[in-house]
């Protein structure tokens, strides 16, 4: 849109509305989001907002993702960021945009030919305004995902020491390649800083063993033989085990065991460590 | 006969949601624990396959009553390059990519009724019926 079309009318009608028009906003602003936000506090927002709103049309400006707009959009993302991490919806949070256009309803004067055209012209720029913060909201969004994601990934693989010599890595749910990666590095990392050259994978907690599943136990197995140390895989229950084979997986002469509590005595004979039970009878030389 | 369920395979995510909706469906029909784990197994492998080589594709799921058999069925549907040699393909441990080439092969042991139907040029589908017992 050319310069010449003017925003004057448009900053009148803002001016001359002034404070029954800021009065108006805040308070749909403050009742969409259900009083969960101050209403000192929306009213601060929404006014960094308007003057913004103002200066950027005093520079004859509408163009939403021009220079003039830099500070409002810049007023605009924040919003948008502490909305999203404070847990409202994407309408809740372009609301605060789209509800000046209401607010500015009841100052309209009638039939004023100026008043309407105004009124279309700061439409249109609040459209434009209120798709910019859905979108600033949803990376909000996206990057707190991606960081629980993260976070997950970091919680689920806890490697645990069971014995001198020994730890367990414990696998819950999907195991996919960034899981992999990073169980992969948690395991090697421990074997080295306890020492330890027995490692016991436990997929108990894994629903299926597919073809990405075992060649990512597979990698990891001689990720570790690389670095001297021996893998046994446990918690292969019968559903897994039936599914491996049938799907045609052969897992080498990588040692497997139906328990945890098998995978342990098998790891600490290979690491030559003897166990008794208290009834006297040796169950490991 | 209840509603098809019906997943795009777009990304990794699809392919764990194509293997929650099986186990799900899976479920309802009764299916022995065995007998879950070795279609929710197949389901996962063709649903990558769809997404790897396919480029992405779509599930159907529903559960089927037939000659007084009950079962699930998953339709796999892709508008990828197809497979040239479905023979080669469905050999134990060819892959074109680097995978253990065990994926349709396996999944064809790992289900009563499995049919693979492709075309060069024009993509692939892949239907699997696991019967409860
Ligand atoms: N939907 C498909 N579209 C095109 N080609 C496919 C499709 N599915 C399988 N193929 C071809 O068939 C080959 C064998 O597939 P298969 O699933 O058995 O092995 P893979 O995917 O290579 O390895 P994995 O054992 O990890 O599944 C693939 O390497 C690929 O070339
Ligand atoms: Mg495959």
């Amino acid at each position: 849109m050319a310069a010449a079309s003017g925003t004057e009318s448009l900053v009148t009608l803002l001016s001359r509305a002034g404070e029954d028009l800021a009065a108006g906003w805040v308070d749909r602003v403050s009742s969409s989001l259900g009083g969960r936000v101050s209403k000192a506090e929306v009213e601060s927002e929404l006014r960094e907002l308007y003057t913004a709103l103002l200066a950027a049309l005093r520079q004859e400006s509408v163009d939403v993702y021009g220079e003039a707009f830099g500070e409002l959009r810049a007023l605009l993302t924040e919003l948008s960021r502490s909305r999203a991490r404070q847990g409202f919806s994407p309408t809740e949070t372009a609301l605060s945009v789209f509800s000046l256009k209401q607010a500015l309803e009841p100052v309209l004067s009638d039939g004023n030919e100026d008043d309407v055209r105004a009124y279309l012209q700061l439409s249109s720029l609040l459209d434009g305004l209120g798709l910019f913060t859905i979108e600033a909201y949803t990376r909000t969004r996206e990057e707190l995902i991606a960081a629980q994601a993260e976070q997950l990934l970091e919680l689920s693989t806890p490697v645990v020491k069971l014995w001198d010599g020994v730890i367990g890595v414990p696998l819950v749910g999907t195991l996919d390649s960034a899981r992999t990666m990073v169980v992969m590095e948690k395991m090697l990392q421990s074997l080295l800083d306890t020492g330890s050259e027995q490692a016991i994978i436990d997929i108990t907690g894994v629903p299926a063993v597919d073809t990405e599943v075992a060649q990512h136990l597979l990698k990891t197995v001689v990720a570790a033989r690389l670095m001297g140390a021996e893998c046994t895989i446990s918690g292969i229950r019968p559903q897994i085990a039936q599914t491996i084979v049938a799907l045609g997986i052969d897992f080498g002469d990588i040692a497997t065991k139906a328990t945890l509590a098998d995978a342990l005595r098998h790891a600490l004979r290979r690491a030559g460590t003897t166990l008794s039970t208290t009834s006297g009878t040796g169950v490991a030389r | 006969m209840t509603e098809p369920a019906v997943l795009s395979i777009t990304g990794n995510n699809g392919v764990v949601m194509a293997r929650q909706t099986v186990r799900s469906l899976a479920q309802d029909c009764r299916l022995s624990l065995v007998e879950q784990t070795k279609l929710v197994t197949a389901a996962s492998e063709l649903a990558r396959n769809a997404l790897i080589y396919g480029g992405g594709g779509t599930m159907t799921a529903s559960i089927v009553d037939e000659f007084g058999r009950r079962g699930v069925r998953v339709v796999f549907a892709d508008q990828g390059p197809g497979i040239a040699d479905v023979d080669l393909a469905l050999t134990d441990g060819w892959t074109s990519g680097n995978g253990m080439g065990l994926g349709l092969s396996g999944s064809r042991r790992l289900v009563d009724d499995f049919v693979l139907d492709s075309a060069v040029g024009r993509g692939t589908t892949v239907t699997i019926t696991k019967w409860a017992r």
